[in-house]
């Protein structure tokens, strides 16, 4: 299938690329740790676990934003009209979706090994907290992948990145938020399984409306 | 010009101004029952209320223009989106102040931890950032279709936002029914509050859509002059 041929393609090239341009990679994770190591310091003494899970899961929203922001931008105008005459639209957003994917997935482990060695562990229940990491991971990577996309079409990206994908990712982040805290108080399933579900629906929308509208920011 | 062409042109203002003048004038008479803590100030649910029907409106507007854009990339279907957000702005920032008002009176605090202020709220910023959007794209085309797709983007995510909010905390606002993740519902108003809400609720609406009917045509004429 001609689609999956391109994806794959896409998907290596965009790892070719982070490699390539290895400073991009190591700023991003620099960030990571300073962002927990400034947390850590500016909490002295004990926190309760509802601050544990709030502050992380801010910081993984910040370095996400950091992360993903670059997607549309690190290549040329030039090279993306290059990709827009040899590929389909729908293989370029979904190879970067499946691309951040990748590296969200690193970084929120990464981000949850410091905070766990600086902040403490609080988790009860690690099976159902790295759950909320991975839906997290796919639901930060295909909604800021998206915002990308409108921001890199427009001036001042950055600020606008941020202005934009915030409110549009509380959705996601507020009931993540809710799945790992259980995790990290009573650590049943029971109670944490409807949010999960709710998680799952938000990514297949997600996925879907880029998938649909992706191809009318492609063409310029 | 002739009271027939007037009234069949413009029988939905006329309705709208018919209303509303209903509404400012036999809001403050009808009988309402007698509650604790909220008192007479339960007359402001048909004004503070009417403001998210409006906004709502609006922004349902604006959705469907912006997929009619996308369909046939035709200016003037980007035109009502846009103008239609700038409505909804200004009926949800009118929501906000008539609920702080009220909120400060019932609650003690004019603003309160509860998710329909903070699904109103984060609707605002939503649409604050697409205004922000809009005028930081240059070429008129490509603002048009990036700030279409951002709308229907954000749209979607923001009904899902206000639907699953309820269930993630609890509310100080009345439930409605037997699923309080619906918008505003009053079906725990009496029948004579009925009487004024409902059409209150319709007038506001209609002058919603009087509103964006003006904006439109100014912004029209304002491309005209740019242009010549």
């Amino acid at each position: 299938m001609l689609l999956s041929r391109e994806l794959t393609h896409l998907f290596l090239k965009e790892i070719r690329l982070e490699l390539k341009q290895r400073y991009v990679l190591n700023g991003i994770l620099l960030y990571l740790v300073s962002t927990v190591f400034v947390t850590y310091l500016a909490f002295t003494g004990s926190i309760t676990s509802e601050t544990w899970n709030s502050l992380f899961w801010i910081i993984l929203l910040f370095v996400a934003v950091n992360g993903i922001s670059k997607s549309f931008v690190q290549e040329s105008p030039a090279r993306h009209l290059y990709y827009y005459t040899i590929a389909s639209p729908e293989a370029v957003i979904l190879s970067k979706i499946l691309y951040n994917l990748l590296l969200m997935t690193i970084l929120s482990v990464l981000s949850l090994f410091f905070f766990v060695l600086l902040m403490g562990n609080m988790i009860q229940n690690p099976a159902l907290f790295l759950t909320a990491l991975i839906l997290g991971s796919l639901g930060l990577s295909s909604v800021l992948t998206m915002i990308a996309a409108i921001a890199s079409r427009a001036s001042n990206n950055f600020s606008l990145m941020a202005i934009l994908s915030f409110p549009i990712v509380l959705p996601l982040l507020m009931t993540l938020m809710k799945v790992s805290g259980s995790a990290l108080t009573s650590g049943s399933w029971n109670g944490a399984f409807p949010l999960i579900v709710i998680l799952l629906i938000i990514n297949i929308a997600v996925i879907l409306l880029a998938f649909l509208l992706f191809p009318y920011l492609w063409r310029d | 010009m002739n009271i027939n062409f007037m009234i069949k042109t413009y029988w939905w203002k006329i309705l709208s101004l018919v209303l509303l003048l209903y509404a400012v004038t036999y809001g403050f008479f009808v009988d309402i029952p007698q509650m604790p803590i909220i008192h007479q100030s339960m007359r402001n649910i048909f004004y503070h209320v009417g403001m998210w029907f409006g906004m709502f409106t609006m922004l349902i507007v604006s959705f469907i223009y912006s997929l009619k854009y996308l369909k046939g990339f035709d200016e003037k279907y980007d035109r009502v989106a846009i103008e239609a957000v700038n409505v909804a702005l200004m009926f949800g920032f009118l929501g906000i102040f008539t609920g702080m008002i009220w909120a400060n009176f019932t609650w003690g605090s004019p603003w309160v931890k509860d998710p329909k202020l903070n699904g109103a709220a984060v609707g605002l910023v939503i649409y604050l950032a697409y205004v922000i959007l809009r005028s930081s794209v240059e070429d008129r085309h490509k603002r048009a279709k990036v700030s279409a797709v951002y709308n229907i983007f954000a749209f979607v995510l923001w009904i899902i936002f206000v639907l699953i909010l309820p269930k993630l905390s609890s509310s100080l606002h009345p439930a409605t029914g037997n699923d309080s993740s619906t918008p505003v519902m009053p079906m725990g108003l009496n029948p004579s509050m009925r009487m004024v809400f409902y059409p209150a609720a319709i007038g506001w609406i209609l002058l919603g859509t009087w509103i964006l009917q003006i904006r439109i045509r100014m912004s029209k004429i304002r491309q005209h002059l740019e242009e010549h």
